[in-house]
């Protein structure tokens, strides 16, 4: 019989098999009943064994007890997790973090790039009932991905998925948090959910703040325990890992640090 | 309301002997205000050094399997100057300001960084085990200790703390040479030299292969270094090591210390822990009957 395992010990997965998404973004999927059944917005640490550790959101599968990554291939570490290929071999910790609270009724997700993967989580959780609309945000055309996943997560809801480019050379052109105002302007929503670069996410929350609707964001943030012990990943008076990573706009708008500054390796505060 | 709870270690007064360890969530003044509501008596900060410093890759913290954790963060920390503008608002919280470095001079560079801010104490870190030519490696050399500690007494009034570990020399060397130079009291101990292999991938985890051992399993050590400082010296203790109930804190106190000081447990329970260990210890006095935390200090080596 297999002993007990300890989440917060490294656990060792194989990976199984990878998809590309964009040319600079891949889904590593692998066997491990633990992260295939995490909550929407929780995050694992990933080790890249001999390289570093990252956290990572924990993408959705549709076969039984398999997890995945979505990876962005960004500095030495990302870029070594996205060019490992099946059979070899990562380490996970986790999962750790809170996560989203969904509301029934009209909900509205807002994500960009990587920023999508705990939302397409979250759709997987919600309530067939809801109407969910899905702004994507990206650069370019060949930067959009996710559009056919959340297609077929969303099978069985009414939805609007809206692809916006900044380039405008697929879907709407602009940022999303335009879309989204323009939306704000004749509909309302009983949840909003954003994942995603931070300017994006501040600019959301102070929308529906200003309107009264709900609105979770999940923050990034340095991390390196995960469990609430190091700081490193602190907002204020918050630990994103451990209080986060998913926190409510109401909170966030009393937080100076949201929006504004993020703590470096050495933990120095710096603008965004 | 809690004034049973009072302790003293020479000049220093803490209103509940409750004390964040360094390196545990020791980055920003706001988080110190969070757990100083919470019931910290003190907090120590995350140990600073003349430069910013980034730290090791991760992984750097995980835990043991069967209990404890291990960590090799390499002391990535802002550095002296950045820190002590972060904490110069601060009236409120008793900061122990934890410093790391190589010779006296980095201490008295650092000790006059902080010259606006409010600091309860120093604590010199001399007993990190994964760096190198800093803490422990330091700890580890007499004479050293002694130069570093005339320092820094020399040029600050506030309380200076020596937090020492175990090495590869006798810890009571170390103890006795920082006693000999005037230190005000000591804390102990640091985390245990320790590593973990993983078995599929056939690699150390950490990704400096070695590191620090904390939590539970390192309490009955951490306790017998306490013990072994009381019986040996007149000096005032932080005990530190695997401390994670109201239970374990009094053993602490029994053994020696005036306070103590926890990290590792917050990885389970949460910032809830120094209230939690502060009522059990309050109640664990009405009961017994003491007045103060002062009668109690020491009381198991009275045979
Ligand atoms: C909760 C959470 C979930 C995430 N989910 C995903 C995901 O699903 N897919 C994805 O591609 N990326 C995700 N990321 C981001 C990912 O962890 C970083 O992009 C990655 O660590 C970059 O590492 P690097 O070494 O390649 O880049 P570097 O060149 O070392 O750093 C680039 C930037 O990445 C960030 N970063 C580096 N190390 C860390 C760290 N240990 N913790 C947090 N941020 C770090 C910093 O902002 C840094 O400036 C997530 C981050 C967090 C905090
Ligand atoms: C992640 C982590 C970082 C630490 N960093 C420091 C440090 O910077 N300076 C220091 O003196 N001790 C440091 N320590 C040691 C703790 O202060 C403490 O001595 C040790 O963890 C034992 O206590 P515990 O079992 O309650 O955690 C660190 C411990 C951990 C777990
Ligand atoms: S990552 Fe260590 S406290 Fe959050």
């Amino acid at each position: 019989m297999e002993k007990q395992r300890d989440n917060n010990h490294p656990h060792i997965c194989v990976i199984e098999k990878i998809v590309d998404e964009t040319p600079t973004v891949r889904t590593l999927y692998f066997k491990d009943s633990v992260l295939a059944n995490v909550l929407p917005g929780q995050f694992a640490m990933i080790w890249v064994p001999g390289i570093n550790e990252l956290p990572m959101s924990v993408m959705v599968s549709d076969v039984t007890d398999q997890a995945a990554l979505t990876v962005r291939k960004r500095g030495e570490s990302s870029t070594a997790l996205y060019n490992l290929s099946v059979g070899q071999q990562i380490g996970v910790r986790g999962p750790y973090g809170n996560s989203f609270k969904i509301k029934n009724g009209k909900i509205l997700l807002i994500g960009g790039g990587t920023g999508l993967v705990p939302l397409m989580r979250l759709i997987k959780f919600a309530n067939p009932s809801n109407h969910i609309t899905v702004l994507m945000g990206s650069q370019t055309k060949n930067e959009v991905f996710f559009e056919e996943t959340a297609k077929k997560l969303l099978e069985k809801n009414s939805h609007d998925i809206v692809p916006v480019t900044e380039d405008g050379s697929y879907g709407e052109k602009g940022y999303v948090t335009d879309v989204l105002e323009k939306l704000l302007e004749k509909n309302t929503y009983d949840g909003i959910y954003t994942c995603g670069p931070e300017m994006m996410m501040y600019k959301t929350v102070q929308m529906a703040n200003k309107k009264g609707i709900f609105v979770q964001a999940s923050l990034e943030r340095m991390m390196k325990c995960g469990i609430g012990i190091c700081g490193s990943c602190c907002v204020n008076d918050d630990l994103a890992c451990r209080d986060g990573t998913v926190f409510d706009g109401a909170h966030l708008s009393q937080k100076s640090e949201f929006g504004h500054s993020h703590r470096t390796k050495s933990g120095i505060l710096e603008e965004i | 309301m809690d004034s049973i709870l009072e302790t003293t270690l020479g000049s220093l007064t803490l209103k509940r002997p409750t004390v964040l360890a360094s390196g545990i969530l020791g980055i920003s003044l706001d988080v110190f205000n969070r757990l100083h509501d919470a019931g910290a008596g003190a907090v120590v900060t995350k140990s600073l050094s003349k430069e910013p410093w980034e730290g090791y890759p991760n992984p750097t913290i995980f835990s043991v399997k069967g209990g404890g954790w291990i960590n090799a963060v390499g002391l990535s920390n802002p550095g002296a100057e950045n820190f002590a503008k972060m904490i110069e608002p601060n009236n409120d919280v008793p900061i122990v300001v934890s410093l790391v470095g190589s010779i006296e001079d980095d201490f008295e560079y650092m000790i006059k960084k902080f010259e606006n801010c409010k600091v309860a104490a120093y604590e010199l870190n001399l007993s990190c085990p994964h760096v190198a030519k800093v803490g422990l490696e330091v700890g580890d050399d007499i004479e050293l200790v002694s130069k570093i500690i005339k320092k820094v007494k020399s040029i600050t009034n506030s309380p200076i703390v020596a937090k020492v570990g175990l090495g590869k020399s006798d810890y009571l060397a170390t103890v006795d040479a920082a006693v000999s130079a005037g230190v005000d009291a000591i804390t102990a101990i640091n985390t245990v030299r320790a590593m973990a292999i993983d078995v599929e991938t056939q690699m150390p985890i950490l990704s400096n292969k070695i590191g620090g051992l904390s939590g539970t399993p390192i309490k009955p050590i951490a306790l017998r270094c306490v013990y072994e400082i009381a019986s040996k010296f007149d000096i005032p203790i932080m005990g530190c090591g695997g401390i994670s109930t109201w239970e374990d804190a009094v053993e602490f106190i029994l053994a020696g210390s005036s306070a103590v000081q926890f990290g590792s447990v917050m990885g389970d329970n949460w910032v809830e822990t120094f209230g939690e260990i502060n009522s059990g210890i309050q109640k664990y006095m009405e009961r017994k009957g003491y007045a103060t935390i002062g009668e109690m200090i020491g009381k198991a080596k009275r045979q």
